[in-house]
Parts: structure tokens; sequence; C-alpha cells
């Protein structure tokens, strides 16, 4: 075991990324992720790297796009209202199937909402920021040494399969100091011949591009990355599992959400309610089969969210709707309490039976 | 003896622009460019939305598309990532002086080692001849039918004055592509602002008035009669700024 330093959650990421190799950093100015651009803009300089305060989380996104086309790590790191911004960038980005790392810290919305830590930009991350036909793998830390794992597994990620990782952390995990161990073991290499580095009248110019104005092109386009996708769905889901083992109510919840409910669930089963925890840490790819799995033999869900319910529509999808499935939320930078939790898990079992 | 060809950086693509259209002439002199200061080989180019959004199949160099306006901001990130390579865009005026005003501007002020191409035929060509921001005061466009009314929707936006008044901005010039004359010096232009790339000396940018004689609907050549009765009067050709001038008129 390597030693472990105390390190708050966004500072975390930002010496994450530096570890994975990543040397560029673009971004704009947004509570409650800031941090990681202050870090970034102390660090960067002395260790060749670039950091660079854009004019806008457009123009940030779009250098992040020029960085990436040259097959270097880069990242950039927002709240939502700036990844509401950057979603023109995000459609880019799958468009010429550019790897990068996306970061939102998120926060309450709609519209300027509030600064304080929520869950709402679920459906933005997971399904719909930016046009066209897309995926985008979506991780989810609940502590800040996975701030740290997955933000090294994010730039692995996109780099494997050519598309961007976002990591959707919420502002308690990125407030919060823990004791953390940076080893995160050797960067792996990826071919990148495709970059934009200059022929060097050696080769054929790459072009880096997603405008394909014949239909048919851009169908199969479509249908390349998809197949990708595909493989991602069976060969990169992750989550936990927290006393399933013999539950017969399903607590789901990932990031804040989910430490809350890992503590209601020790009460409960105190109590005698045989309740375990299905934590989603890829949002996407969902565990959908972990979730199915789990409904032969639960009598209901719950799921905890700092939002008006969202991962809930893919609660009920996983497990088609087969058992019944409450919410538990809380938002506008509220969280649940245990109390809410435990709530919810009391009338799981009267309803489930 | 060859006396005149292709440039080497220039593909054997068909260029994709209308007949008549000024955009080709421009296309080539930006290879000639490229050519001359033997800099191909670590060229990158981005391309715009717009008329010359296919650039990429046109120039023999790596090339990136960019989104409506972002172009100064992705050739930010390409240049960042390696300051070795020369990174230059090549846009249109609703592409630079409307949706990307502010990644124009701000590329500027940084001082951003990159050479910007801005083709100013004062319409969006690409749409189908809808208003500029450069489209001249009474000018009739697909979306101002009666002319440009500058009561309601304002004046032009005159790029290269703007730009002057942005101290991180090396060079700015105004040429036009219209008479043989016009193109020599637009051809000194587009050299100069990639020589200063090479040198280090910041943002460069060649503003090029152009025609569109589809959707100005005027022939080939009365279109370019058309740009210098209109077009040169209301912005005039020549250097607004030049921060290393009195250092070369010195060597």
């Amino acid at each position: 075991m390597s030693e472990k330093v105390l390190m708050k959650g966004n500072e975390a990421i930002a010496e994450a990324a530096i570890m994975a190799g990543c040397r560029h950093y673009f971004g704009y100015p947004i509570t409650p992720q800031t941090e990681i651009a202050a870090y970034m803009a102390k660090r960067m300089p002395k260790i060749d790297g670039v950091f660079l305060q854009a004019e806008s989380e457009i123009a940030a996104i779009n250098m992040v796009i020029g960085v990436a086309a040259t097959g270097k790590r880069v990242m950039t790191s927002s709240s939502s209202p700036g990844i509401s911004l950057k979603s023109e960038g995000l459609s880019y980005l799958a468009g010429c199937d550019l790897p990068a790392l996306v970061v939102n810290v998120q926060r309450g919305g709609p519209g300027l909402g509030g600064i304080q830590p929520s869950q709402s930009d679920y459906w933005q991350a997971t399904k719909a920021s930016g046009h066209g036909d897309f995926r985008r793998i979506v991780l989810a830390p609940a502590s800040v040494q996975e701030m740290v794992s997955l933000t090294f597994k994010g730039f692995d990620l996109a780099d494997k399969y050519r598309m961007t990782s976002m990591l959707l952390a919420d502002g308690t995990i990125g407030q919060m100091m823990e004791p953390v161990s940076l080893d995160m073991g050797e960067v792996t290499q990826y071919d990148k011949s495709w970059a934009l580095t200059g022929t060097g009248r050696q080769r054929k110019p790459n072009i880096v591009n997603s405008l394909f104005l014949k239909p048919e092109e851009l169908e199969q386009t479509n249908f390349e990355r998809y197949d990708r996708y595909a493989q991602i769905e069976k060969n990169e889901v992750m989550y936990e599992e927290y006393m399933m083992d013999d539950a017969e109510y399903c607590v789901v919840a990932f990031g804040i959400a989910s430490r809350v409910s890992k503590n209601v669930i020790n009460e409960a089963r105190k109590k005698g309610i045989k309740v375990g925890l299905i934590r989603p840490i890829t949002l996407w790819p969902f565990p959908k089969d972990a979730l199915l799995k789990a409904a032969d033999k639960c009598k209901a869900f719950v799921s905890v969210e700092l939002s008006m319910g969202q991962m809930i529509d893919d609660i009920e999808l996983s497990i088609r709707c087969k058992k019944p499935v409450l919410l538990c939320n809380r938002v506008g930078g509220m969280i649940p309490t245990p109390q809410d939790v435990m709530n919810a898990v009391e009338e799981a079992v009267k309803i489930g039976g | 003896m060859v006396v005149f060809k292709k440039p080497d950086s220039l593909t054997n693509a068909e260029l994709s622009f209308c007949p008549g259209c000024t955009h080709g002439i421009i296309t080539r002199l930006v290879a000639e460019a490229i050519d001359e200061l033997g800099i191909q080989g670590t060229t990158i180019g981005v391309a715009p939305v717009g008329c010359s959004v296919m650039a990429y199949n046109f120039f023999d160099v790596d090339m990136a598309q960019a989104a409506h306006g972002r172009a100064p901001a992705v050739a930010t990130g390409i240049k960042r990532s390696d300051p070795n390579n020369i990174v230059f865009t090549y846009q249109g005026d609703g592409d630079l002086a409307a949706i990307g005003t502010a990644e124009t501007v701000h590329a500027a002020a940084r001082g951003e080692n990159i050479t910007v191409i801005f083709v100013n035929n004062a319409i969006y060509g690409m749409t189908g001849g809808q208003m500029a921001p450069t489209s001249l005061p009474g000018m009739v466009t697909q979306t101002s039918p009666y002319g440009r009314d500058t009561e309601k929707v304002g004046l032009p936006v005159k790029v290269c004055e703007l730009l002057s008044n942005v101290d991180g901005a090396t060079y700015l010039e105004r040429v036009a592509v219209n008479s043989v004359p016009n193109i020599n010096k637009a051809k000194k232009a587009i050299y100069k602002a990639f020589k200063n790339q090479v040198e280090g000396k910041g943002f460069s940018l060649v503003e090029v008035l152009s025609t569109c004689p589809t959707n100005w609907g005027l022939p080939p050549a009365k279109a370019l009669e058309w740009l210098g009765e209109n077009m040169i009067p209301y912005y005039p050709l020549g250097v607004y700024k030049d921060k290393y001038a009195g250092e070369e008129a010195a060597k």
C-alpha cells in the first residue's frame, strides 16, 4: 500500500490528471470546481504543461478539441451551466472521434440554479448533451480516492475507445477532504496514428472531421461508432454491490447519495431489514444486468438521487419495470438525510411486502 | 521548364466553390505561401463552417474541421499542443465576425501565434445568401430582402478596424482579390501573415475582400467590379496594424 496524502476532491482530480499524462488544461471559472483550474494554473507551468483560462466555456472545449486532435491527453472542467455551453463541443468531440476528459462538478439547476451539490445533470451527462447520435463514458466518483482512480481510468478509456469520458462528480465530493493514494500504476499508450502532427511530407494528411455530406458515409460513421459503444457496454461496466447477497430490497445510488445510503443500510440491517446497495460507478454504460439480476430476488427498489428523479428511468428500464421503484430525493443543493432514506426503505418494505 | 504549376500544398481535389468565386484564388495564395516558406510538413489548418468548410480536402496538410466560429479556439489548442507547428484558420465573415467574434477577439488579445485568413464577401454563401455581419448598408440578401436596414440591424462590422484596437494583435491587413495588382498585394500579405508565425511574432490576420457571384446575383466579371466599386470604399484596403513594421524598416 502506497503512502496516503490528504487531498480535497477537486485538487485530487487535477493531480490525477497530471499523473495520467495530461499536460493541457483549458477552463473557465465557475463554482464549485474552480480549485481544479487553480491547481492546474499552479502546477502546469512547473511541468512544462499548458494551463489556459479561456474566454468562455465554448472556447475552452474547442481548445480541448484542438489538443485532442493532436493526440495528446487533454481535459477541461466545469459545473452544470458551463457544461451546457460545452455541449456543442461535446458533440463535435464525438463526431470527430477524439479522446478527452471532461469534468462536471454538478450544482443545482436549472438556469443559474445554485452553487450547492446536485446530481441533476444525470440526463445531460448520460443522454442529452449535444446533438446527434452519440454516447459518452460517464464515471461517478463517490470518494476522493475515486476522484483519483476514475480520472485516471477516464483518460485510459477515452484513449482506448477514441471518445470523451466525463467525470460526473458533485459539489460535496469536490469540496471534501480525504486521504488518498496517488499510486495508479503505469499509463497505457494507445496508437494515435490518426493525430494531427504535421505530415512532415512523409505521409498523407490526417483529417479530423465530423462532416460527411453523403448520407451513406455518415450512416457508416454512426454504425462504426455504435459498434465501439457495444464493446464498451460489454466490457467496461463498473458498479459496487454492498450487502446484496441476501438483499430483499435494493437501494440504487451513486456519488454522495450512495454514501448516505450505505449508512442507512447498516442501520436498517440492525432493524432486520434485508436491504443492499447497487452503486453504479459507470452511469454509461449503466449496470443494467446487475439490476435485472437483482430484480429477480428483490421485492422493491429505492433510487436515492439529488435530482427530481433522473436515474430512476434507467433503473426502471433495466429491471423492465418488474418491481416497484421508489424515489428518495432532495434537490436545489439539498442532500437526502439518513432519515429520508430510512423512510424510503421502510416504505419499500411496506409496498414490497 | 515549368513556369506555372499547382502548389505542392494543394491536393488534386476539385474545389467545391461556385464558378467565378474568388475563394479559389485565395485558397491558392495560401498554398503558395506555405510552399514558399517550406512549411508544408509542419502546417496544420483549421477549416470553418461556411463555403470553405471542405478546405480539409483542398490543402495537402493535416487539417481539422471546426464548429461554426470556433476555428481560432481549435487552432489555439493545436498550436499550444506543439508550438513548432504552423497553424492557420481559413474563415468566412459569418464564421469569424458573427458567431465566432469572441473566439476571434480573444485569440488576438492573447497574441496567439497563429495565422487567420478571413474571407469577407459580405454574405453567407453556403446557406444561400443571407445577410452577414459585413453586408453593406442597403445590400439585398435573402434575410434583408428590402436591403440592409441599418436603423433596425445596425452597421457592418469592420474586423481590421476592430482588431487594430486589440493590443495583442501583431499584424492586420485588408486586401482584395478583384484585380491582378490587388491579388499580388494579397499574396504578399498572406505570405507575411505566415512568415510572422514562423518567426514567432504572434497573431496575424489578413482580411481578403472576395466575391460571391452566385448570391450577389452577378456574373463573375460584374461581381469583381461590384467589389471594387462598393466594398473597397466601405472597407478600405491597407495595413491596419504591424507591430514589427519599424523594426523591419530599420533592417
